[in-house]
């Protein structure tokens, strides 16, 4: 068995997802949650990318005769991932926007406070200003 | 004109009243003129069916095919052309009746109603016909599902309360342990045919046999076993039109029709006679019969009063099925019929005088005897023929029936039998003793009688219990039928 | 060139295509219309790509030309153009009820883009369908899955908002697990195809590194399919989601998060390694059933309607994961039938919630009062449909809870038996609600009487809500290919 430090990658990418999780879990603030959401996603592509990494490898495309080649397609694949989580956090983004501009906060427990409002008595759609709490 | 070609018929006909009921509605005597015509026809189509069927020329209708290998099929047999005959004949008396106080009474959404009456009609028939288990258990759920519309029919809080409870129980049980039952039934046997003599291999196991009979019996809500008998008392919120042909005759004697088409064409006679969960249901029966009567005794309520009545009544029927012995069945069959006639008349009778004096209680009716007299008349006929004396209709079920506990060497249900005919006595013959014989407490003035059209029903029923009595033959052989 | 050859890229590349068109034209008519024609183009394509999976076996397709495992294939086999069936013919129907709904329900300005967002949402749906290619299936399921949180997010009311939030969260932890997971197996074995993944895996079935990625795939297709306790997110994104949305999300979002576990537990792992050696079926067993149990009961006690439908999904959901963790053909084509016939009730209920919002506004249950004679098309046609999720005999729910039953009892669990029993009971007595609000109780005084939906609205529904019935008496379609399906599924690729 290989020792921890020949590992290494590894448990960067284990410690980068569990900080993102946790900040996805921990954090209340929305725009938090994105950053943990992002640094989640990013520690799959340091997995990915550390997979098709071999010592002085090179890709066998360009070049003839290449006897200790590396792997390409996680990396290619892992752009297009990036592509998707860069969507995803643009997404996000404009949702938190929105977000501010619906409730006047980004913060979770003051969304759930004002949506328990309007559910009671009544629920309310916010089409209807004469029901909203605001 | 063979009974294969009217088959067809007979399943569609209610149906399409339902449609023709939903179109005229905007006409009311038109309307009520078409819901006549078609009860007429339909008793006539049944009646010609019944007398052109005959053991070697069983028709058969194929209504669809959902799952390859079972069919959704017709097949009359007689204890279903007993039954037919028997929904189809009161259908245009209730009719009848209904003209009269639904307009007396002056009901909302007639329309809905008889559209929704011609559709539980139509269910009743599927019934009584069904080839096969799951034909039955479609139209079982679809009568469930026609006649809750006409238990909330007056829209009110207690109205909807009550329809829930039916729902709910009737539903529950049938898709919680009957379903179960026939799912069960096809895994073992891969056949829900109706079969003389039963569909199971004669080695399958005892205590399964016993399970699934239990599921099958306490599944069919429909016959107000209890502990599921509460919604028969709910349902009574419904316009009396409804308690007569639905709750007397048409839902609880499918339920019960059930019952003894499962005890006879799934199980056979010869298997359920040697289950023991046969005996705990027949006691189970016994018991229902007892305890029901004793809670009408407590009724004050003229339509509770008579919903107990008809869970007790059911039970002897329940009962005759499940001694698997040729008296109970014979006699089960019979009591389809007889009760039917005899507690629809009373159905009848509670609703003529709700409408014409505005009376539910038995209490109230303290010498109504004088009012309306040819009702309480009537209401006696109906309560002797249920008491099963002569010379009434009634006579020849119950007979049959303690025949097939002394059969079957059950002496204790025999006992029951007796004495519940005296608890039958005491508190259906309250009625008419209190109507003739007390004083009233206030003075009333002269008679005043029930609508002309419901007075011409109850004459027709109360004098059927009657004919029951001497012409009780042709109905006898018929139900043979289903033991040959 | 033949365009037969090209059926399984056509049906993705129409709505694919036609989404920036709707964009660039900019016009909400206009944009309708491609979205509308795109669809039925592409519902063709899946009927004639299903008549030749059923006739001819598995069509393969090689996307730009390269060969597998290098380049992405395209597979086709029974199940796949089955559920693409489903999803093109859901999508065409919703589209087809859309323009009148949208117009009402959405922001004007956002009209083209919605539609190019529904779209998208419909192409990836699809693309996973006919998709061989492990990674290929996660690009798809994330195309569909950002478009539906902007989509989501287009509701009125601003809890669509935040409960599209909340989905992006969540869906992209799944999809993120899902990623994880192909990263495994492709670590262990070199390879996205799924056919190659499927004969590479075996050998190297009981290292750790197979083990987690199954895990990992397994978690996050579990929390797309909404499985119980994993649903969180589906119940506010439904009930707010403008009623299109609800209706197509509902009808094929989860039906295809069902088909991608199928793919990779039976297909890919083999359903001996996923249902055997790991213990997968108890849990799918499980959780299945307290879904269907919690998310009935829950749904009994909902006061918005759309709410309460659903969490019926979710107790559906349970249904279809119940019949594969029993780990039989016959439990596994119940699944495959349950998803078909779900998809037809479900769509038929919430496209009806869009003809009533659409006429009062809001789906709360007391708006519901007097609706039976006031729109008697649409309560008709939520009648039927409920009728057909409780399971009543005589529509097509009944025939999917037959065969669950039939399949539960062939391994003689007769307790689940009972219980899926017990899950119509409850869906029973939340359908109950409805109906009885609906012709049993009087509106409040002063509220507007709404007038019957517009036939276009009507039109769709009604469709689906025969379809009901139909499937209900003749089955052959649906439940034969579900069988022929699943046995092809657990006996291997022919």
């Amino acid at each position: 068995m290989s020792n921890v430090s020949d590992l290494f990658n590894y448990w960067v990418v284990v410690f980068l997802m569990m900080a993102g999780f946790y900040v996805v879990i921990a954090q209340g603030n929305l725009i938090k949650k994105l950053i943990g959401l992002s640094l989640f996603q990013a520690s799959v592509f340091i997995f990915y990318i550390s997979l098709g990494f071999v010592e002085g490898g090179i890709a066998p495309i360009l070049e003839e005769g290449v006897s200790n080649y590396a792997n390409p397609l996680p990396h290619v694949l892992i752009l297009t991932a990036i592509v998707v989580s860069v969507a995803t956090t643009a997404v996000g983004l404009a949702l938190a926007v929105r977000i501010h501009e619906a409730y006047g906060s980004i913060e979770e427990d003051d969304i759930q406070t004002l949506d328990l409002e309007a559910d009671d008595p009544d629920e309310a759609p916010s089409d209807k200003p004469e029901d909203s709490p605001r | 004109m063979s009974a294969q070609a009217l088959l067809p018929w007979i399943i569609t006909l209610p149906f399409l009243t339902a449609i023709a009921v939903l179109l005229t509605g905007r006409w009311p005597n038109l309307r009520e003129t078409v819901s006549l015509a078609a009860g007429v026809g339909q008793f006539i189509l049944v009646a010609l069916m019944t007398t052109y069927w005959s053991p070697e020329t069983t028709p058969s209708l194929v209504l669809a095919e959902p799952i390859p290998g079972m069919a959704l099929s017709l097949s009359p047999e007689p204890l279903g052309l007993l039954f037919a005959l028997v929904a189809s004949f009161l259908w245009p008396v209730t009719t009848l009746y209904a003209i009269g106080y639904m307009r007396g009474h002056g009901e909302e959404n007639q329309t809905r109603f008889y559209a929704a009456f011609a559709i539980s009609i139509g269910a009743a028939m599927g019934i009584a016909l069904a080839g096969d288990m799951l034909a039955l258990f479609v139209f079982y759920e679809l009568l469930t599902l026609a006649t809750y519309p006409l238990v909330t029919h007056a829209g009110t809080d207690e109205a909807r309360k009550a329809g829930r409870v039916y729902l709910v129980i009737l539903m529950g049980t049938s898709v919680g342990l009957l379903l179960f039952a026939v799912i069960w039934t096809w895994q073992l046997t891969g056949t829900l045919s109706f079969t003389p003599g039963g569909v199971f291999e004669p080695d399958t196991g005892g205590l399964l046999l016993g399970t699934l009979l239990m599921l099958y019996v306490l599944g069919t809500g429909k016959a107000a076993l209890m502990p599921f008998h509460r919604w028969l008392p709910a349902a009574m919120v419904a316009p009396t039109p409804v308690s007569a042909l639905l709750h007397a005759v048409a839902v609880v004697k499918a339920g019960v029709f059930t019952i003894l088409k499962v005890a006879v064409y799934i199980f056979g006679l010869d298997t359920l006679a040697g289950l023991a969960a046969a005996d705990w249901l027949a006691a189970l029966a016994g018991l229902t019969i007892l305890l029901a009567s004793l809670i009408a005794m407590t009724r004050d309520n003229l339509k509770a009063r008579l919903a107990y009545s008809t869970i007790s009544q059911l039970g002897y029927i329940v009962l005759g099925a499940m001694l698997g012995n040729a008296a109970g069945v014979v006699g089960g069959g019979m009591h389809i019929a007889m009760h039917a006639f005899g507690k629809i008349t009373l159905f009848f009778c509670a609703g003529a005088i709700l409408v014409a004096a505005h009376k539910t209680r038995v209490s109230e009716l303290d010498g109504l005897g004088h009012q309306m007299p040819l009702t309480m008349l009537a209401f006696t006929i109906g309560a002797v023929s249920i008491v099963g004396l002569p010379p009434f209709g009634g006579t020849w079920s119950k007979w049959l029936l303690v025949q097939g506990t002394l059969d079957a060497g059950l002496w204790l249900l025999t006992a029951v039998l007796l004495v519940s005919s005296l608890l039958n006595i005491i508190y259906l013959m309250a009625v008419p003793l209190r109507g003739f014989f007390a004083t009233p407490a206030a003075q009333t003035s002269g008679m005043r009688e029930a609508p002309l059209p419901s007075l011409l029903a109850m004459g027709i029923t109360a004098t059927g219990c009657l004919l029951l009595f001497f012409y009780a033959e042709p109905i006898y052989r018929l139900v043979w039928g289903i033991l040959l | 060139m033949n365009l037969g050859d090209h059926l399984p890229l056509l049906a993705i590349i129409l709505p694919l295509l036609a989404a920036p068109v709707c964009v660039l034209i900019g016009r909400a008519g206009a944009a309708w219309l491609i979205a509308l024609t795109s669809s039925v183009l592409s519902l063709a394509a899946a009927a004639a790509l299903l008549q030749g999976v059923v006739q001819e076996r598995t069509v393969s397709y090689q996307l730009g030309g390269w060969a597998p495992p290098w380049g992405i294939e395209l597979r086709v086999d029974l199940l796949g153009a089955y559920v693409l069936l489903i999803v093109c013919a859901m999508a065409a129907m919703v589209m087809a009820y859309a323009r009148r709904s949208v117009i009402r329900e959405v922001e004007a300005a956002l009209i083209p883009a919605f539609y190019a967002a529904l779209l998208l949402v419909f192409a990836g749906l699809a693309g996973i369908t006919v998709t061989g290619d492990a990674f290929n299936l996660f690009v798809f399921l994330e195309i569909s899955s950002l478009a539906s949180y902007a989509l989501i997010s287009m509701g009125r009311d601003r809890r669509a908002v935040s409960a599209a939030f909340q989905y992006l969260v969540m869906g992209s932890i799944g999809a993120t697990f899902i990623l994880i997971g192909i990263g495994f197996l492709y670590l262990m074995t070199g390879t996205l195809n799924m056919q190659d993944l499927a004969q590479r895996l075996p050998a190297v079935s009981d290292t750790r590194t197979v083990r987690a990625g199954f895990a990992f795939l397994t978690v996050g297709i579990g929390l797309k399919l909404a499985l119980f306790p994993l649903h969180l997110w589906l119940p506010n994104a439904y009930a707010y989601a403008p009623s299109v949305v609800s209706a197509l999300l509902a009808a094929t979002a989860t039906k295809v998060a069902v088909y991608a576990l199928l793919r990779f537990i039976i297909d890919v792992f083999g359903a001996d390694f996923s249902l055997g050696d790991m213990p997968l079926n108890l849990l799918l067993i499980l959780l299945g059933s307290l879904g269907i149990l919690v998310a009935s009961l829950v749904a009994v006690y909902q006061d918005n309607v759309k709410r309460m439908l659903a969490y019926s999904s979710v107790a559906q959901v349970g249904y279809m994961v119940l019949g594969i963790g029993l780990a039989s053909a016959a439990g596994v084509s119940a699944a495959i039938l349950h998803l078909f016939n779900h998809a037809l009730m479900k769509g038929a209920l919430f496209l009806a919630l869009g003809a009533v919002a659409y006429q009062m506004g809001r789906v709360r249950l007391k708006d519901f009062a007097g609706l039976g004679r006031s729109m008697p098309w649409t309560m008709a046609a939520i009648v039927v449909s409920g009728l057909s999720l409780i399971g009543v005999p005589g529509t097509a729910g009944f025939i999917s809870k037959w065969y669950l039953v039939l399949a539960i009892l062939e391994q003689d669990l007769w307790p689940l038996a009972m219980l899926v029993l017990v899950g119509s009971i409850l869906a029973l007595l939340y359908m109950g609600r409805l109906v009885e609000a609906a012709y049993f109780q009087h509106p409040e005084k002063n509220t507007v009487v709404p007038r019957e939906a517009p036939l276009s609205l009507l039109l769709p529904l009604w469709v689906l809500a025969t379809a009901n019935l139909y499937f209900g008496l003749f089955t052959d379609l649906n439940v034969g290919i579900a069988q022929q399906a699943s046995s092809q599924l657990l006996e291997g690729r022919p």
